[in-house]
């Protein structure tokens, strides 16, 4: 039975006040390799169903991974009876109505497979050979995921998306194990990865590495790489919840009550937004919500979403807003998007490090934990690359360092912005694929302590 | 064992798969089919803001074809799809075989044939919802009738996991797991300010039933407990930074002991496996046997054994039945986890079970087993671990964690923090985070508690591999005590 079919029929038998039926697949291909050999490989495909009761106010949510046809009955009846002797909903709101069928609605799923990496594969073999040649090791990842996701209503709505996500990064390491340098892209093909090009950004970086300096903690002027930035700026976009503003336990909270919205938080310079049809980092422009919290609410599945800005010329202009609570606090709804824009069009990185009179150039970050919600204060290390920038050239590697900052104080006290690309986040990739971030000019980066770490 | 899953068509599937894993070439093939019934229930204030009961269901096929490895996952319950799936296992491998310069290898492993079911005493998805709900709902009630916080969320995670294991050496398993977790949250606003406060319970979570919430951890009296807790820790001084002797309850303890021990003695962290994500180890083979980790009478265990162990099994995702050894003896590092590549690789002879996939669709990586500090002889206690303090910080619960990609600079704060003055407890303090590196912390551990203050802590969702999979696993610990530790004000931290 397909998918599509799966939810109309669990909408068939409900017989609940209101249905909510979801239907995900997977479709997904990785490779993994170490020590220039490959290591963990797989292909993989799975799908999911949820259905969400609405009796009396009371919600009742059930999740399948296996659900042949003969099993929805039990299904819809489990999701029903999971109402019982719960209390109504606090986010309770009319289900989303609709009443034409999207084009798209009858496509099946997109799948993938190991053919995806047919071009990686020889080039990625070459790179071990040259690897092996030149004397240094080879790490790295590749996955590349086909999701499908339908959703349909007893209110009539229906929508599908379908989309693509890929990942690449590669790590290249002396044998000693004491210099380490790390590239990563977002991709959706494979066919735009350059192995041959990040294999020489890896090699000059090496080559910057042979002159190791050591420096002591403390607060430094930084240029932080885009992926720096996009984990930075992602943790303080997860942290957006209107809700949890307006109720006083978020760093967007105001003192007295409220939130901080309108308040000028950082330079005119920059500005945060997501866009779900933002071109070549397109995702679901619809809210999918299997269970309800400060950022999503089940009853907003199917709300459509359009470009929103978190931050707009410095000043805080958004915060995630369900439709619930949009209507307790008076404010317009707001869906949580998986994308994250921060335009720029400075200068590129290349020209920032050229225009440096001293500052530390950081790779990407890593094990980045909140220590403190009230000021987002976050702790992590440097990693794969910190580099010495002094007069306008790199002159040498820097042993990397713990940090203790909030993003938000990184994006107050940004000196320069640089140019927007496509950007991986190292630690943040794992579950947002896709952000556009500039390299950040930053004062007074805390740098708690040295880690002695490669 | 669930009569449920053992109704499933594993044991055709697997004989359908392992058939023509063998007839496509393959010189080791496992099949592993899991069933996993999950609940989390989240209750925001007096609101029941989601419940959600699941079940997934997967199996996987892996082999390894010409030296390299193949993997492939499916939820089509046929011979057919099974047969499907190993073909396509085998087709990764013959895909990317041009990459493998290692032909992959496995130790040796005894063929077994057993069950394994963890102890508990109630199911938890026997429990009706509706009592599930009110407990609570009943405990966040009480939190806010003290009138002293203002808000309280209560989470709870329930899992039920069962697990069909057959290999072409002959192995064949059944397993079931039980777990539970639930934590209350309780924060605290001054509204003039906008400052605000959490404060947790310290309930860890256990391989056990529903009895963890009827009859176990006492939430009730939390309920009780947090309130006041919470307003003194608000209106407490904000730690003065510098070094301090700290005593530390497993609470908190457990994590240190995962993050600075657990991972660092993964063997393929060791060896640069995991190296361009979860990172290295700066315990590297070469130390083995003689890295002084810590004090001379710091005692760490490695066992899938223990009862009520997140990571207790009978037998791993690779056929190895559970065993317990020493990580760290004499405060030398004397072992390391291992699964069956890596410990053929190292010499090792014989694989200590540490393999294990989240679930049937992921391939299985070496995780960490359960990795306990064992207490001491002398049965101290917390008395008098205090009473040899000047001038010192006793901290309980865990909450904020990081620690860099060779396991060796870490930070972490906790829930509560306790100023010991003169071997006397004098009040909370805020805004305390220590940090250190793993051997100078562990080799200044100057005294541990006995068996009566170890406690079991752990987490459901140890993080690990590409794709990212999460693992359960527990950390025993006594109450220890430390000297001299660096200790930062975290509201200092911020950048000026």
């Amino acid at each position: 039975m397909r998918l599509q079919q799966t939810l109309e029929r669990v909408l068939e038998l409900s017989r609940a006040d209101g249905c909510i039926a979801v239907g995900w697949f997977h479709s997904s291909a990785n490779l993994r390799w170490a020590l220039n050999t490959s290591t963990t490989n797989g292909v993989s495909e799975s799908q999911e169903l949820v259905v969400i009761s609405v009796i009396d106010g009371r919600v009742g949510s059930v999740a399948r991974s296996y659900f042949p046809e003969e099993s929805l009955e039990s299904v819809v009846r489990e999701s029903e009876a999971a109402c019982r002797g719960k209390p109504a909903a606090e986010d309770l709101m009319p289900l989303l109505e609709g009443d034409e069928i999207p084009g798209d609605f009858d496509r099946d799923p997109r799948e993938t497979g190991i053919g995806v990496f047919g071009k990686l594969v020889p080039d990625l073999a070459a790179a071990f050979g040259r690897a092996v040649e030149r004397g240094y090791l080879l790490f790295g990842y590749a996955e590349h995921v086909q999701s499908t996701v339908y959703l349909a209503t007893s209110t009539g709505l229906r929508r599908r998306h379908s989309g693509a996500e890929g990942k690449f990064q590669v790590n290249a390491k002396t044998p000693d194990f004491k210099s380490s340098t790390w590239a990563g892209q977002v991709t959706t093909t494979f066919e735009d990865v350059d192995i041959p090009a990040m294999e020489e950004r890896l090699r000059l970086r090496l080559e910057w590495s042979k002159n190791q300096i050591a420096l002591p903690a403390g607060h430094y002027e930084v240029l932080l790489e885009p992926s720096c930035v996009a984990d930075m700026t992602l943790e303080a976009y997860w942290s957006t919840a209107a809700r949890d503003a307006d109720e006083g336990r978020s760093v967007f909270s105001k003192p007295g009550g409220g939130n901080r919205l309108g308040e000028k938080l950082a330079p005119s310079g920059i500005t945060l937004y997501s866009d779900p049809r933002e071109p070549g980092f397109e995702v679901a422009p619809f809210s999918v919500a299997t269970s309800s919290s400060s950022y999503s609410s089940v009853f907003d599945n199917g709300l459509t979403s359009g470009r929103t800005h978190w931050i707009d010329a410095g000043v805080l202009t958004g915060l995630i807003t369900t439709r619930h609570w949009a209507k307790v606090s008076g404010a317009e709804p707001k869906p949580f998007i998986d994308n994250l824009i921060f335009p720029a069009e400075g200068p590129s990185l290349e020209e920032m490090i050229s225009s440096t009179e001293r500052a530390l150039l950081v790779t990407c970050l890593w094990y980045i934990r909140e220590v403190d919600p009230q000021t987002l204060l976050l702790t992590g290390l440097t990693r794969d690359g910190v580099f010495l920038v002094e007069d306008g050239e790199v002159v040498g590697a820097v042993n990397n360092f713990r940090f203790n900052m909030s993003p938000l104080d990184m994006l107050a006290q940004t000196l320069e912005i640089g140019r927007s690309e496509s950007t991986l986040a190292r630690e943040l990739g794992d579950y947002f694929t896709f952000a556009k971030m500039p390299p950040l000019r930053v004062r007074d980066f805390h740098m708690s302590s040295v880690s002695e770490s490669v | 064992m669930d009569p449920y899953f053992l109704d499933l068509p594993f044991r055709r599937l697997g004989e359908a798969a392992l058939t023509e894993a063998g007839r496509l070439g393959a010189t080791y093939a496992d099949f592993r089919f899991e069933r996993h019934q999950g609940q989390g229930i989240s209750v925001r204030d007096t609101s029941l803001e989601s419940m959600v009961t699941s079940q997934t269901l997967s199996y996987s096929v892996r082999v390894i074809v010409n030296g390299a490895w193949g993997f492939a996952s499916s939820v089509t319950l046929t011979p057919e799809g099974a047969v499907a799936t190993a073909g396509r296992a085998a087709g990764v491998a013959a895909t990317l075989a041009n990459l493998n310069s290692e032909p992959v290898e496995l130790a040796p492993e005894p063929a077994h044939q057993g069950t394994y079911v963890s102890s508990f005493e109630i199911d938890p998805f026997s429990v009706p919802d509706e009592e599930k709900v009110a407990l609570l709902i009943g405990v966040n009630e009480k939190v806010l009738a003290s009138r002293k916080v203002d808000h309280v969320d209560f989470g709870v995670s329930l899992v039920l996991e069962n697990k069909y294991f057959a290999s072409l050496e002959g192995t064949e398993t059944t397993q079931q797991r039980v777990r539970v977790q639930g934590d209350v949250d309780a924060t605290k606003i001054d509204h003039t300010t906008g400052a605000f406060e959490t404060m947790r319970s310290s309930a860890l979570p256990q391989g056990r039933g529903w009895e963890h919430f009827s009859s176990g951890f006492d939430y009730p009296a939390a309920a009780g407990e947090i309130p006041t807790l919470l307003e003194e820790k608000m209106a407490a001084p904000s730690v003065e930074p510098g070094r301090y002797d700290l005593v530390i309850h497993p609470s908190n303890l457990w994590l240190t002991i995962h993050e600075s021990i657990g991972h660092a003695t993964e063997l393929d962290r060791a060896l640069g496996y995991e190296a361009a994500y979860a990172g290295t180890s700066f315990a590297t083979v070469d130390k083995l046997n003689n890295l002084r980790y810590g004090a001379p009478f710091m005692h760490v265990t490695g066992d899938r054994t223990v009862e009520h162990g997140l990571a207790t099994v009978g037998y791993d995702d690779e056929g190895v039945a559970a065993q317990s050894w020493d990580l760290i003896a004499g405060g030398i590092l004397t072992g390391y986890q291992l699964n069956r590549q890596m410990a053929l690789k190292q010499g090792f002879g014989r694989s200590n079970g540490c393999a294990f996939a989240e679930s049937g669709s992921q391939v299985p990586l070496q995780r960490m087993p359960n990795v306990s500090l064992q207490p001491g002889t002398d049965d101290l206690d917390l008395d008098d671990l205090i009473g040899g303090v000047e001038n010192g910080i006793y901290v309980v619960g865990d909450k904020s964690w990081s620690i860099d990609m060779q396991r060796y600079n870490f930070q972490f704060t906790g829930q509560q923090f306790w100023r010991i003055r003169n071997g006397r407890l004098a009040g909370q303090l805020k805004d305390v985070a220590y940090q250190a590196t793993t051997t100078d912390f562990w080799n200044s551990m100057d005294s541990v508690g006995g068996p009566s203050t170890y406690v079991l802590g752990g987490a459901f969702n140890c993080g690990k591999g590409q794709p990212g999979q999460i693992a359960p696993v527990s950390h025993g610990a006594p109450i220890a005590r430390f000297r001299q530790v660096n200790v930062l004000n975290t509201a200092a931290q911020r950048a000026g």
